[in-house]
């Protein structure tokens, strides 16, 4: 062998090797998405809640695709404190103006953001939330002070459909 | 392998044997040469295959009850202790078994630590091991998600929200391993097939672990390569036959004290009661075979690298035969590497100490320390220790130190002058 010329063959191996991925490929990924959320559970995506009966000072826990959501109807002297927090010393700056949009109420993901357990109402360093599993502290507004998890706890999509029903999703 | 050719006596047994060689197989299997030297750490293969063995049949058993549904699980459970024939001991059996399983292993893996058989030439063997073992850790945890209690579903939610700790496509990720946006039904029915999956996956995994160990043959007490067969090797039947199965029946006296006095000490009073997504336990902790890894997860304050230790500190005795630089595979003849060898137990053993209790005060900081060490080990300690320690002079066989007295340079000294 002389000099390398591309001949008939190789162009016929490379097209077959290109023809063999993609049909490997075609073959695979319907294996891999099959694991991926399904219809049934995508199409609970949305959950009304009565609040009506929320006093200030008091938490509701409501189910929303499986996770916990946090309704918390906060005092006044709560949404003092959390808006006071200078953004300086958050490990994840969010104003709670931003967080809460009726500053009354707060409604979050009750999940802790490190790895997924609900954290403990009233609890921790910040007189907000308390994930007892590998202890990061949460302030009144639900944003991360202390402790391994890594953010704030997530705001899902909410909107208030009249004074007392909160539409989550 | 042996050397000579082998025929089968009876003329059934060679025309079998001509078409499929099975018989050669088997003869192979009896008279393979072993180290006459083997302790009864070394009869940890055996235990660990019927250990495996146990967990299939009763995990098949289990398998023909139990009712993979998040609305029925936790109550299928039950009704196997309560109103199936034998469930009971076949489940205390199957849940004891995996707990027996990591004892077993751990005690295999650290006894190639101390006597070096992951060295060459046994480097495949042992990253083969590493791979059934963390196989295992993986059969372990979905299997513990089954019975569908409190442990289960909140065990389930930390362990595969460590993937979350991915940049980018960590969320990604753990949704699609749910199959939904939290522990859920589809979740359960996923983690059931894999937990009846693995442990064949592991099966093919020892079958190929003991290939590769026939082809150098044993590691042994002393370390040194031995000619095969010769004078320093026994014929594996009847001689380490009798001693495994000795030991397999020790073993398994300590297999059913647990099963039939304590059933339940090693697990948790909470996965008795049923999942609730809405509570979480108030202290979780993981089955006590995964406390050191889960003490070093949380012993780093921060998320990605907090999983990044975890999942380092295993992968990294995959790298044990390039980490470790000294030619002398056996601690017998390393006196430094000795005590770090003791050193490392009691570190794992502190961190599986600190990996139960609350993640706070004097128990974070010992479990700092502790992850600082091991990692200490195995990059700094076993590298250097390769080059700067003084072994002692090893024996040229298995026999010469019963023989000829001590295992010195002197007396080979004096027997090469002999010739």
């Amino acid at each position: 062998m002389s000099e390398k010329k591309i001949e008939r063959r190789d162009f016929l191996f490379t097209a077959t090797y290109a023809v063999g991925a993609v049909g490997v490929g075609a073959v695979i990924w319907p294996m891999i998405d099959q694991m991926n959320p399904d219809a049934s559970v995508k199409a609970l995506a949305s959950t009304e809640v009565d609040v009506s009966t929320v006093t200030p000072g008091k938490t509701i826990t409501v189910l929303w695709r499986g996770k916990p959501v946090f309704i918390r109807r906060r005092t006044q002297d709560e949404i003092a404190e959390a808006r006071l927090v200078k953004l300086e010393d958050l490990k994840h700056p969010e104003k709670d103006e931003d967080r809460a949009k009726d500053p009354e109420w707060l409604v979050m993901l009750g999940v802790c953001t490190h790895l997924g357990c609900v954290p403990l109402d009233q609890k921790g360093d910040y007189n907000g939330w308390f994930c007892p599993c590998h202890g990061s502290h949460y302030d009144i507004s639900g944003r991360i002070r202390k402790g391994p998890a890594p953010t704030n706890m997530e705001i899902p999509k909410y909107e208030f459909v009249n004074s007392n029903t909160i539409k989550i999703g | 392998m042996s050397d000579h050719e082998y025929t089968p006596k009876s003329k059934f047994g060679k025309w079998f044997n001509d078409r499929l060689p099975l018989l050669t197989l088997a003869n192979h299997l009896t008279d393979y040469p072993t180290p006459k030297n083997l302790n009864y750490w070394w009869t940890f293969g055996g235990i660990l295959t019927f250990c495996l063995i146990t967990q299939i049949v009763t995990g098949l058993v289990l398998a023909m009850h139990y009712i993979a549904h998040a609305d029925m699980a936790f109550d299928s459970v039950e009704h196997i202790m309560r109103d199936v024939n034998y469930g009971w001991l076949i489940r205390y059996i199957h849940a004891n078994g995996a707990s027996m399983f990591f004892l077993a292993v751990y005690i295999h893996i650290f006894r190639s630590l101390f006597y070096g058989s992951y060295k060459a030439p046994r480097e495949i063997i042992w990253i083969i091991g590493i791979i059934i073992y963390l196989l295992m850790m993986a059969a372990a945890f979905m299997g513990y998600v089954l019975p569908w209690g409190q442990m289960s579903f909140w065990g389930a939610t930390v362990i595969t929200n460590l993937f979350s700790a991915i940049p980018l496509v960590g969320e990604g990720i753990v949704t699609w391993l749910w199959g939904g946006y939290s522990v859920d039904n589809p979740t359960l029915t996923r983690f059931f097939t894999l937990h009846y999956l693995i442990p064949f996956l592991i099966l093919g995994l020892v079958v190929l672990h003991i290939w590769a160990l026939h082809v150098p043959g044993n590691n042994n007490p002393v370390g040194i390569d031995i000619k095969k067969p010769s004078k320093d090797t026994v014929p594996f039947h009847p001689y380490i036959v009798i001693k495994d199965g000795f030991a397999l029946l020790m073993f398994m006296i300590v297999f059913a004290f647990f099963v039939f006095y304590t059933p339940n000490i090693l697990g948790h009073a909470d996965n008795y009661i049923e999942a609730d997504p809405l509570v979480t336990p108030a202290h979780i902790v993981p089955e006590w075979y995964l406390l050191p890894f889960y003490a070093i997860l949380r012993s780093v304050p921060d998320k990605l690298l907090g999983v990044v230790a975890m999942l380092s500190a295993i992968f990294i005795l995959a790298a044990l035969p390039w980490l470790d630089t000294s030619k002398i595979r056996s601690a017998v003849f390393r006196p430094l590497y000795r005590q770090f060898y003791w050193i490392l137990v009691a570190d794992v053993l502190i961190l599986g100490y600190v990996g139960a209790m609350p993640a706070e005060g004097l128990y974070l900081l010992v479990a700092r320390i502790a992850t600082a060490y091991y990692f200490l080990h195995f990059l700094v300690i076993l590298p250097v220790l390769g080059f700067k320690e003084r072994t002692l002079p090893l024996p040229l066989s298995i026999t010469e130190p019963v023989l000829g007295g001590s295992p010195n340079l002197a007396a080979a000294k004096k027997k090469s002058e002999f010739k």
